[in-house]
C-alpha cells in the first residue's frame, strides 16, 4: 500500500500489538501458571514442575490420553484414505453439482452439537454399543472432509494431462497413481492427515455424545472438560500446556508441508 | 473404464461414509422432531407438530433471541478487531506479513476447551484481572466477570478472531494500491478513501469472516457452558439438556433443526450477496473496459 504518515504507521503498529496481546496473554498466563508451585490454580507462588510430575502419576488422565491417541490415529488413517480418494475423484470430473459440493462441505460447518445428537440418536436406534469405535466412526465424518479440502486445494493446479500421458505409455491406473499422482499430492495428504489428527485430538462434544457412559472410553478433552467443570486443580494447567504444545507442533508441521493452503 | 465412472468409484467409500454417518443420522433427527415424547422419556411414534410449536414458545424463543444477540455481538466485535488487525498486517512490510499472519492464526490451532479455560483463569475472582486491579490500588470486592454474558462474548471473540483476520486479510492484501492513490489524487480524504474505495472492495472478506463467527457462535455449546452463568444461555446448551438431562429427544431434535435452519438462512443470504457483489464488480469492469 501507499506510503503513510508516521502517525498512521504508529497507529497501525499499536493496533497490531494490542491484537497480539489479546491473542497471547490468556495462553501465556496459562502456561506460566502450569509451572506454579502453589496449590491455587490462578495465583503465582514460585517455580515448580510438580504439576507435570503429578500428571504422570494420574491414571485417569493417562488412560484418557491413550484413548485419545487410539481414536485420533485410527480415525485419521481412515479419513486420510477416504478423503484423498474423494478429492481425486471430485477434481478428476472437473464439473460437479452444488449438491455434491454441499455434502462435502457440510461436515465442516454443521454445529458439533447437532452432529453429536444425530449420531447418538442413530447409534441408539441401531442398538449399537457405544465406545471408542463409535467415536472413531464419528470423527472420520469431519476428518475426511478436512483432508479432502486440503488435497483438493493441491489438485487445483494439477495437470491432469500427465495422468493421461502415463496411461498412454502403458502404465496401469495403480502405477499411475503411485508414480505420478501421489508424489504431487503427498505433501497435501500428509498436511491433511496432521490437520485431521489435531482436530480429532481436540474434539470434545461429538466424542462426549458417542462415547457412552463409563470411564473406559473417556477421551482427553472429555477429561479436561470434567476437570474444568468439577474442581479446577493446577494439574489442568500442566495438561493444557502439553496438549497445546502437541497440537501447535502438529499444525505448524502441517502448515509448512502445505505452504499457504490455509492462508488462501 | 471412462473417466467419470472411475472418478465415481473413487468417491464411493467417502460418500457412503458421509451418507451413513451424517446424512442418515441428520434425517433421523429431522424425523424425530415430528414425534411425541413418551411418558417415561422414550419416543412415541405418533406424528405431531408440537415440538416445533414449542420452539416458538416465548421461553424458548427467548433463548433463540438471546443466542442470536450474543452471537451477533461477538461477530460485530470480532469483525471490528479482526479487520483492524488484518489492515495493519496488510500495511506491514511484505516480508513480515506471512509471519504476522501465522502468529495471528496460531492460537486458533490449540484446543478450543483450553482456550476457553484460559479465560476462566483470567476472569475468576482471584484471576489476573482482579490481581491487576489490586496492584493498581483497588481494595473493594473483586468484580464478578466470570459467568456473565460478557464472559461468553469475550470467549467467542477470542476463539474465532483468527478466522476473521484471515478472511479480511485476503482481499486487503490483494487491493491495488493505485486505487487508494487515485482516490487521494482526486481529492478524497483518507477517511473518504477508506469508506468509498477500500471498504467496499473488502466487503466479501468481512462477510465471510462474519458469517463464520456468527454460525459457529450461535451453535456453540462449550463457551456458554464454561463461561456463561445460566443453565440455558444459548441454543446449544438447550439441545444438550434435552438429550442428556431432560430426556426429551423429539424437542431436542426440533431445536437442532431450528438451529440448522438459521444457519442455512445466514449462509444462503451470504451466497446471494456474494453473487450480487461479484455481478456488480463484473459489470463495473465491463463499463471500464467497454
Amino acid at each position: 500500500m501507499a506510503e503513510r504518515s508516521p502517525a498512521t504507521r504508529r497507529m497501525l503498529w499499536l493496533a497490531l500489538s494490542l491484537v497480539f496481546a489479546f491473542l497471547y496473554i490468556p495462553i501465556a498466563v496459562l502456561v506460566a501458571l502450569s509451572f506454579n508451585q502453589g496449590g491455587l490454580p490462578t495465583v503465582w507462588s514460585g517455580f515448580s514442575l510438580k504439576w507435570y510430575a503429578s500428571l504422570a502419576g494420574n491414571s485417569a488422565i493417562l488412560s484418557a490420553a491413550l484413548n485419545t491417541l487410539i481414536v485420533a490415529l485410527v480415525s485419521t488413517a481412515i479419513a486420510t484414505l477416504l478423503g484423498t480418494l474423494l478429492a481425486i475423484g471430485v477434481e478428476m470430473r472437473r464439473q460437479y453439482g452444488r449438491g455434491l459440493e454441499a455434502l462435502i462441505f457440510a461436515p465442516m460447518i454443521i454445529p458439533d452439537i447437532v452432529l453429536a445428537i444425530a449420531l447418538l440418536s442413530f447409534f441408539s436406534m441401531l442398538d449399537f454399543t457405544l465406545g471408542l469405535h463409535t467415536i472413531i466412526l464419528a470423527h472420520v465424518v469431519f476428518n475426511l472432509a478436512f483432508v479432502c479440502s486440503v488435497v483438493r486445494a493441491r489438485l487445483k493446479s494439477f495437470d491432469w494431462s500427465i495422468v493421461e500421458a502415463s496411461a498412454d505409455l502403458g502404465a496401469s491406473a495403480l502405477t499411475t497413481f503411485r508414480r505420478v499422482t501421489l508424489p504431487v499430492i503427498l505433501p497435501a495428504v500428509v498436511a491433511g492427515a496432521l490437520l485431521a489428527f489435531t482436530l480429532s485430538v481436540d474434539e470434545f462434544i461429538i466424542a462426549f455424545f458417542t462415547s457412552g457412559a463409563g470411564r473406559a472410553s473417556t477421551t482427553l478433552p472429555m477429561q479436561i472438560y470434567s476437570m474444568i467443570r468439577f474442581g479446577i486443580t493446577p494439574e489442568i494447567n500442566a495438561l493444557a500446556t502439553i496438549v497445546m504444545a502437541v497440537s501447535i507442533t502438529a499444525l505448524t508441521l502441517s502448515q509448512r508441508l502445505n505452504r499457504g493452503v490455509i492462508g488462501q | 473404464m471412462t473417466q467419470p465412472s472411475r472418478s465415481s468409484l473413487l468417491m464411493v467409500p467417502a460418500l457412503a461414509w458421509l451418507t451413513a454417518l451424517m446424512v442418515v443420522p441428520c434425517a433421523l433427527v429431522l424425523a424425530l422432531a415430528f414425534f411425541r415424547r413418551g411418558i417415561y422419556g422414550g419416543i412415541e411414534y405418533t406424528f405431531t407438530l408440537e415440538n416445533f410449536g414449542l420452539v416458538f414458545d416465548p421461553l424458548y424463543a427467548g433463548i433463540f433471541l438471546n443466542s442470536a444477540r450474543i452471537a451477533g455481538t461477538a461477530t460485530l466485535i470480532a469483525v471490528v478487531i479482526g479487520y483492524a488487525a488484518a489492515y495493519a498486517i496488510a500495511a506491514a512490510p511484505r516480508r513480515w506479513q506471512p509471519v504476522f499472519l501465522f502468529f495471528a492464526v496460531l492460537p486458533f490451532w490449540s484446543n478450543y476447551l483450553i482456550r476457553t479455560y484460559a479465560w476462566i483463569v483470567l476472569l475468576n475472582r482471584e484471576g489476573l484481572i482482579t490481581q491487576l486491579l489490586r496492584w493498581l490500588g483497588y481494595t473493594g470486592e473483586p468484580p464478578s466477570m466470570l459467568y456473565t454474558e460478557g464472559a461468553v462474548i469475550a470467549g467467542l471473540v477470542y476463539n474465532y478472531l483468527p478466522f476473521v483476520i484471515l478472511a479480511c486479510y485476503a482481499p486487503l492484501s490483494r487491493l491495488n494500491p493505485e486505487l487508494a492513490e487515485a482516490s487521494r489524487d482526486l481529492g478524497a480524504s483518507a477517511m473518504t478513501t477508506f469508506r468509498r474505495v477500500i471498504l467496499p472492495l473488502t466487503v466479501p472478506g468481512i462477510a465471510a469472516g462474519a458469517v463464520f463467527v456468527f454460525v459457529l457462535s450461535i451453535g456453540n455449546f462449550v463457551t456458554p457452558a464454561l463461561l456463561g452463568g445460566g443453565r440455558f444461555q444459548m441454543i446449544g446448551n438447550l439441545v444438550y439438556d434435552q438429550f442428556l438431562t431432560a430426556n426429551d429427544w423429539p424437542f431436542g431434535a426440533a431445536l437442532a433443526m431450528a438451529l440448522i435452519a438459521i444457519m442455512l438462512l445466514v449462509l444462503t443470504a451470504q451466497a446471494l450477496a456474494a453473487d450480487r457483489a461479484s455481478g456488480r464488480i463484473a459489470e463495473a469492469k465491463g463499463r471500464v473496459n467497454g
